[in-house]
């Protein structure tokens, strides 16, 4: 949770982006707090860039205002915010030295050119960077350009770091050696991060707070355990994380429980949710992970099924299970107690047990 | 190997076709050099080696006529080729950078159209120009006409450059703090600069060969090179034209060579 008194970084208010016949942000409001860790997530073309640009100054705002610690800063051209951005091709000068790009923000502000170099050979300490200070661009690995990408765009202490899916031309591993990284240089500088990306493991990963959009409007907002626990509609549930999706019809509701019909005689029982009503037709969300196999029925809501496969993903197995006549499900059992439990084959007859409370009905 | 059979080297008379091409291009070049260091006063007579007639260009008899023309030439060249530079790094920043204005495209087609323009209707249409705004002919009228003509050839490479230089990196100085003439100057600029001086020695070279332009707008009695060896020449083929003509494309050569490699040097990556 955030404070309540801390303070708000950038606020987007009712900002609207139209292309000529292409609306690419329809009246979305957001706040983001100062020294937050920001995630902007989405599919492409779902907005989040081009609302990170707007907030850079790289695009104009159509309708609406952006503040930025108070003030408005949607008419100020991009050198006159104090925004910086890390770009998703990196864009270094490439006739430019390591330490030269890392010092070009700071000698722009004004520093004197040695003062500016001061200044960029601390930030590229922090990076790890010092002994390339005087190589080109072009002879550094793309983890390295990366790393004086955030050097230079962290070098002017912006007031704000924009992170346009910086990692996204990284192999997995550096990749996620650099997410903690970030995640380290956002709580040592204080700075506030808005990061933006396609990957919701990577924004789980990081973040303090998650917007999930799509179709230029914000579906969701919240910590990341929340949006992952408590998606609010379907694309949240569908995009974060893995789940099971189904349709099912609420047969009855009594304090605060909502009886649903999953087909094939199948019913489970879950909380219902304000706006929901008996004999809606509605969606549910079932984490794999919250469900587990017996071989034995182990209380009365257990669902009797037939297991069709098993998948191996290292971590984890996922077993799917088609429902006697019913809809069919993933499960997944973690590898590390697996000696304590049964691992069941394909054609086993099997139930599936749920935790109470980890089934969501979800309104559209 | 199955992509052999695409290459182009096996396909019949391959060989023999690329061979004549390059003895018609180059054959009279290879002679007119050859023959420049010739000892006899036949052009056609071989008399031995030797430097007499490139001596004769620079203390015979015509020497002054050639030395007043080459510096006339050169005088034009530099400055036509620094002011159609100028004109064509300001055009292809517009043009590249300029965004979706109107008549971009009619713009671009503007600029290039001079290059497909047969070369004599320019220069009519030049001279007609000068003659409507009563505009006397002289030195003045080349410099201004060869300005005009090497624009597009100092535009080709300029925006060829410019369109592989991404608009990021103009947008990340602006992000830091840079303000559009800072973007231009400090980052545009200096990633642009091969494009520019590959243009400036195209309009440079483009400018100093022109003949048929030059010709129709020059005052009686102004020489460039390629005007002074015409006239020349009419008077019969000397020697010592022979020896002119392969200073110059030594000249051509070493400024095309220069502009290659220039152009091939790749600051971006």
């Amino acid at each position: 949770m955030v404070p309540e008194e801390q303070s708000i970084a950038i606020d987007v208010r009712d900002a609207v982006k139209r292309y000529d016949d292409f609306t690419a942000l329809k009246k979305l409001s957001l706040s983001i707090m100062d020294n937050e860790f920001f995630t902007l997530l989405g599919p492409s073309g779902c907005g989040k860039t081009t609302l990170l640009r707007m907030i850079a100054g790289f695009e104009n705002v159509t309708e609406g205002e952006i503040f930025l610690f108070g003030e408005e800063i949607k008419n100020l051209p991009p050198y006159q915010r104090p925004v910086n951005t890390v770009f998703q091709n990196y864009a270094l000068f490439p006739h430019m030295t390591v330490l030269d790009n890392v010092a070009f923000g700071l000698e722009m502000r004004g520093s004197s050119k040695s003062e500016a170099r001061k200044g960029a050979g601390e930030m590229l300490e922090l990076v790890q960077l010092t002994q390339f200070a005087n190589r080109k661009p072009s002879q550094l690995s793309g983890g390295q350009q990366q790393r004086v990408a955030l050097a230079r765009a962290l070098a002017p202490r912006p007031k704000v770091l924009l992170l346009d899916e910086p990692l996204s031309a990284l192999d997995l591993k550096l990749r996620k050696a650099m997410q903690l990284e970030l995640k380290h240089l956002q709580r040592e500088t204080g700075i506030t991060f808005i990061f933006v990306t396609h990957d919701q493991e990577e924004a789980l990963t990081m973040s303090d707070r998650i917007a999930v959009m799509s179709d230029g409007e914000l579906q969701q907002l919240g910590a990341a355990k929340d949006i992952y626990e408590r998606p609010r509609n379907m694309f949240v549930a569908d995009f974060i994380g893995e789940t099971n999706l189904l349709e099912v019809s609420v047969d009855k509701i009594a304090n605060g429980r909502a009886v649903c019909h999953l087909g094939g005689g199948h019913e489970l029982t879950c909380n219902s949710v304000e706006g929901i009503g008996v004999g809606s037709k509605v969606h549910m969300s079932v984490r794999p992970e919250r469900l587990f196999i017996s071989a034995t029925p182990v209380e009365n809501e257990s669902l009797k099924g037939r297991v069709k496969e098993n998948i191996f993903i290292g971590t984890d197995i996922s077993t799917l299970i088609n429902l006697v006549d019913g809809p069919e499900f993933i499960v997944r059992t973690s590898n590390s107690d697996r000696g304590n439990k049964r691992i069941f084959e394909p054609g086993n007859e099997v139930f599936v047990n749920m935790e109470m409370g980890a089934a969501r009905l979800l309104i559209d | 190997m199955a992509s052999r059979s695409y290459d182009i080297k096996s396909y019949t008379g391959f060989k023999f076709i690329t061979l004549a091409c390059l003895v018609i291009l180059y054959a009279p070049l290879v002679v007119v050099t050859i023959y420049s260091f010739n000892a006899s006063k036949s052009i056609t007579v071989w008399e031995g080696l030797s430097l007499r007639w490139y001596v004769d260009v620079f203390v015979g008899p015509e020497s002054e006529k050639f030395k007043l023309a080459a510096m006339n030439s050169f005088v034009i060249a530099i400055i036509a080729a620094t002011v159609s530079t100028t004109i064509a790094t300001l055009a292809a920043t517009a043009v590249v950078r300029g965004g979706n204005f109107r008549l971009r495209t009619a713009s671009l087609g503007l600029i290039s159209l001079p290059l497909m323009v047969p070369e004599i209707v320019t220069a009519v249409a030049t001279l007609i120009f000068f003659n409507a705004i009563g505009f006397d002919r002289g030195l003045m009228t080349i410099l201004m006409a060869h300005i005009a003509f090497c624009i597009p050839f100092a535009y080709l490479p300029i925006s060829a450059r410019m369109q592989g230089i991404e608009d990021t990196y103009e947008q990340a100085a602006m992000d830091l703090y840079a303000t559009k003439r800072q973007a231009f100057t400090r980052i545009l600029l200096p990633l642009m600069m091969p494009g520019i001086i590959s243009g400036f020695l195209l309009a440079f070279i483009v400018s100093l060969d022109d003949f048929i332009i030059t010709n129709f707008v020059k005052g009686a009695g102004v020489e460039t090179l390629p005007t002074a060896i015409f006239g020349a020449v009419k008077q019969g083929i000397k020697p010592n034209i022979m020896a002119i003509s392969t200073m110059l494309l030594g000249l051509s050569v070493i400024m095309v060579t220069i502009s290659y490699f220039i152009s091939k040097s790749d600051n971006t990556k």
